[in-house]
């Protein structure tokens, strides 16, 4: 029951060039070690042994962000940090996501004050929101499997062929 | 028992001394801004009172009452295990003279007042912001600043909170 017993002997496998391109994508997604607050703490036990995100090819979490793929936001972001995550952000290579773990990375949660900014989608387009104060590992990893779906279903040819119309139109 | 040190200072700098108050075993002694540098000095130095280390400068916004800041200097001898607390009051505009001459550490503490309150230290090296973003405008621990940045969304103002949000373009 592999794919050996599907493909008999001739070797060969057909699917799209967006398939193949998104299965890569989607299942060897590195994130860049953010950890802001209290759901850094989550984020690094759902990333280590007893949770293991390596089952889901994340397991290298990155220092520098231009070999990351994907951001995990685990805490409240301050107005004085927001500047240094929209730098970290523009520096790594399409494509990029972004994850938005806990209340107050999507919306500010309990700190609605001068200090904190109110969903770091004011700073960044963000894929994923994970409710939760913190979120648990599980909760995390729904997220992440909710961010490899939506990688899954991208059309990443069809859009790059319509943002090379525009610029030729 | 008030500090023994009170006396002295009341005795030394007369009108410069506004009030004495001893409470829970804690003296917080009122003066007047204009002394408060001779008043650090001589309880720095002094060998009956040896206040050697600043442990902390903060403020107290009390508006709409005025003066309506009181900067607080807490103060501790190593030499006699004794804290002191000083108290300036200061009006909105109004600025004290810095005591970073006097105990080095009252820099970042400053700056901090400075930041959260506005209250000015003349003759600060480096008044600058300390906790808040350079280009931060106005003073957030003030009374009078706004307790919240964002309206709490419920269902009933949903579209209007979020219409007013910044959205990141992608």
């Amino acid at each position: 029951m592999g794919v050996e017993s599907k493909l008999g002997n001739l070797g060969i496998l057909t699917t799209t060039i967006e398939k193949a391109v998104n299965w890569a994508r989607a299942n060897a997604c590195w994130p860049l070690g953010f950890g802001l607050a209290c759901c850094a703490i989550e984020f690094m036990s759902t990333q280590a042994s007893h949770y293991d995100l390596a089952r889901f090819g994340m397991e290298l979490v990155r220092g520098s962000p231009r070999q990351s793929d994907l951001i995990i936001v685990s805490g409240r972001l301050t107005r004085k940090m927001a500047p240094v995550l929209r730098r970290l952000y523009d520096q790594m290579p399409e494509p990029k996501y972004i994850i938005a773990m806990g209340d107050c990375a999507a919306c500010g949660g309990v700190f609605n004050n001068y200090a904190i900014v109110q969903g770091v989608d004011e700073i960044v387009p963000v894929d994923v929101y994970v409710a939760g104060c913190p979120p648990r590992p599980e909760a995390l990893i729904d997220g992440i499997l909710k961010l490899q779906e939506k990688i899954r279903r991208s059309r990443p040819l069809r859009e790059a062929r319509e943002e090379a119309s525009k610029v030729h139109a | 028992m008030p500090d023994p040190i009170a006396d002295t200072l009341k005795s030394r700098f007369g009108d410069a001394i506004r009030n004495v108050v001893e409470f829970r075993a804690e003296t917080t002694i009122h003066v007047r801004p204009d002394a408060i540098i001779e008043v650090c000095t001589f309880l720095r130095d002094d060998p009956a009172a040896l206040y050697n280390f600043l442990s902390d400068v903060s403020a107290v916004d009390v508006w709409p009452d005025e003066p309506r800041f009181q900067v607080n200097y807490h103060l501790y001898s190593m030499a006699h295990n004794r804290r002191l607390r000083l108290k300036v009051s200061v009006r909105d505009g109004q600025s004290i003279p810095s005591v970073t001459g006097v105990w080095p550490a009252a820099n970042w503490f400053e700056r901090e007042t400075y930041d959260l309150f506005g209250v000015k230290f003349d003759h600060h090296p480096d008044l600058r912001r300390l906790l808040l973003p350079d280009d931060y405008l106005g003073h957030p621990m003030r009374r009078d600043a706004p307790l919240v940045v964002e309206e709490v969304e419920f269902t009933h103002n949903y579209g209007e909170v979020e219409a007013s949000k910044p959205y990141a373009k992608e």
